[in-house]
């Protein structure tokens, strides 16, 4: 809705005007409609209830009932070409072949039905009310100039209240015109206001989200699995790395250690020699410890946090980087490293593929989204999925429903964004 | 010699007020936190400090911030920063002032017991002491951007790397088992390839060398 109002804005005053007038006339067809069909609907679907008990209403309540599904749904189709709301639309399916016992209880056990049932009295109110009043705001301004052009005489003597404007005269019409002047200009914008609005309470109402809410759960157990088959994963590589790595040299080190305690009467030089040969192991072990430890949170990472961490991963780069950050706080832990290692593996992937000469960064916090974008001068061509990786750190972030997109012509630049939603603190 | 040692943890801090007792340092406080650092620095003027960058109580980079502000409020006091993994932009953070008398080296040097006290003194005496790994990165780095750069040869930039990390002539010379007078050329013959300005003064020049080669990012 912002969005629209916005482009509104920009649009000239004539695309106004025709935007009020048509506003105006929708709002008259929906109040003209929605009120008859929902009193119509609210009250077959009462009498279909009542009959109920006597069984009767097992025979008409599902064909009142889907009267008055056919009526939202109408009223669905309005809301998405008139104010580009889209209502969901959630029944549950009935067996075709079902009785007239098994259709009614099963529809009246939908809480779609309750949902439309519910809906019905609001919309011959409220719904009622702002149809009509985008209506009437569109109208009520021309009674205004009929008046200043004569229509005050038809009162003669008398005093005629046009808003809060008592007419008796011709300078008091004029009053009125100007009055009615002010009230088309607002028109403009309050018409289409108060139709979008129409159709936002019925979203409210007869909207179910129950759509959303199973696509959210598709997503979260998607991700969910990732998450932990990720992390499975990287445990059993951290597993082998210390077994193929720092364990074996340090078990190296302590064989070396006792034969130089065997050999330091017998063969001193010998000795000395496996000593220099166990101090370079402790030395291996600790160089490959700290890339070990890197790649599972760099020490960075945690002294300094995001920015300052992708600081000095820029200056690790063989190629100039120019680095942006604006954070004015720190984000939670997990959320940090997932941008650490997505942005590491998107630089990778620039100085390993793009043959770019400069990588610019960006890191900045706003609308409680944390984004990164970098962008290379390379050579472009960069997609998500076919081994580069990005596939990948699309998929981590996924686990804080963050986003990557990727922008890369062929011929570049190369720029790729991630966005994690997220608070600072 | 007085040092003041920051370490948190137990062996390692042991570990080092012994190395260092041994090659006649006075050890004049060993301490294992941010706050117990600063005090000491303010208090006991010690000739040099040895620091680890992460202290408690925020396990962060505590022990570098408290040897910052020691030396913003007492300009060129000669600190050692120790650490698990070097960084440059921590290297650069210590250098930044341009005053000389800083190290910033992995803890595994330790392990090369020499080294590593020629490397507290030459901090103590103004000098600087870098940890190759640092050296090595920045080079990579200016070596993809740098014209100049590429004019050396395979031994002046072996002599760029060591005087990069703070040795004097007599160490370069010592390493690679030449002359002094030979390692006086290769310097010269640097600095000339570099467009730098020449300096007797050796803490100068390396001061030079390390602003060149992070110059521009």
């Amino acid at each position: 809705m912002d969005i629209e109002t916005k482009s509104g804005d920009r649009r000239p005053a004539t695309d106004r005007t025709r935007t009020m007038a048509q506003s105006a006339l929708r709002g008259l067809a929906v109040a003209l409609v929605s009120l008859p069909g929902s009193v119509l609907c609210f009250c077959l679907t009462l009498v279909s209830l009542a009959l109920v008990p006597i069984g009767i209403g097992i025979v008409t309540t599902p064909y009142v009932l889907t009267g008055v599904r056919m009526f939202a749904d109408w009223r669905r189709v309005l809301a998405a070409e008139w104010g580009g709301v889209r209502i969901q639309r959630a029944y549950r399916p009935l067996p075709k072949d079902a009785n007239p016992w098994a259709r009614t209880f099963g529809m009246l056990r939908d809480p779609a039905t309750w949902r439309d049932f519910l809906w019905l009295p609001v919309d011959m109110t409220l719904g009622f009310v702002t149809a009509l009043l985008a209506f009437a705001l569109a109208l009520y301004p021309l009674e205004g100039f009929v008046i200043a052009a004569g229509l005050w005489r038809v009162w003669d003597g008398g005093t005629y209240w046009y808003g809060f404007v008592p007419v008796s005269d011709q300078t008091t019409a004029l009053y009125a015109a100007a009055l009615g002047a002010v009230l088309l200009v607002a028109a403009h914008w309050l018409t289409p206001f108060l139709l979008r609005a129409h159709f936002r309470l019925t979203d409210a109402i007869l909207g179910s989200h129950q759509i959303e809410l199973a696509e959210r759960v598709r997503v979260l157990t998607e991700t969910r699995r990732d998450a932990v088959d990720a992390s499975a994963a990287e445990l059993r590589r951290i597993e082998r790395d210390l077994h193929d790595g720092a364990q074996a040299r340090l078990v190296a080190m302590g064989m070396d250690l006792g034969t130089i305690e065997a050999l330091l009467e017998k063969d001193p030089a010998k000795a000395r020699e496996l000593l220099a040969r166990a101090r370079r192991s402790s030395a291996d072990a600790l160089t490959e410890l700290r890339e070990l430890v890197r790649g599972i949170h760099p020490p960075v990472l945690a002294e300094r946090g995001l920015g300052d961490a992708v600081r000095a991963l820029a200056l690790r780069l063989p190629l100039p980087v120019e680095t942006d950050v604006d954070l004015p706080g720190r984000a939670d832990a997990p959320v940090e490293s997932a941008a650490y290692f997505a942005v590491s593996e998107i630089l990778t992937n620039a100085v390993k593929h793009s043959g770019a000469e400069r990588i610019w960064i960006d890191l900045h916090h706003a609308d409680g989204r944390l984004r990164v974008s970098v962008t290379d001068d390379g050579k472009g061509g960069a997609v998500i999925g076919a081994g580069s990786g990005l596939a990948g750190v699309e998929r981590r972030l996924g686990t804080f429903d963050g986003v990557l997109a990727v922008s890369s012509p062929a011929g570049g630049p190369t720029m790729v964004t991630v966005e994690i939603p997220c608070a600072l603190s | 010699m007085r040092v003041v040692l920051a370490e948190d943890l137990f062996l390692l801090r042991d570990g080092l007020v012994r190395l260092l007792e041994a090659h006649d340092f006075e050890i004049a406080a060993a301490v294992e936190t941010g706050p117990e650092l600063s005090r000491a620095l303010a208090e006991l003027e010690p000739d040099v400090a040895v620091v680890d960058v992460r202290l408690p109580p925020t396990l962060t980079d505590e022990g570098l911030q408290c040897a910052l502000e020691a030396r913003r409020r007492r300009p060129g006091l000669p600190v050692l920063v120790l650490s698990q993994h070097v960084e440059q932009l921590y290297a650069r953070e210590l250098l930044a002032d341009g005053s000389g008398g800083v190290g910033y080296l992995l803890k595994d040097r330790v392990f090369d017991a020499e080294q590593f006290v020629d490397a507290v003194r030459r901090v103590a005496a103004g000098g600087t002491a870098m940890d190759p790994q640092v050296i090595q990165q920045l080079l990579s780095r200016r070596a993809a951007v740098d014209r100049p750069l590429e004019r050396l040869t395979p031994r002046e930039l072996e002599v760029l790397e060591l005087m990069a990390q703070g040795r004097t002539n007599a160490a370069i010379a010592a390493k690679l088992v030449v002359t002094e007078r030979a390692i006086a050329k290769h310097t010269a013959n640097i600095f000339a390839k570099l467009s730098l300005e020449v300096s007797d003064d050796d803490n100068r020049r390396v001061l030079a060398v390390l602003a060149y080669l992070d110059r521009g990012h």
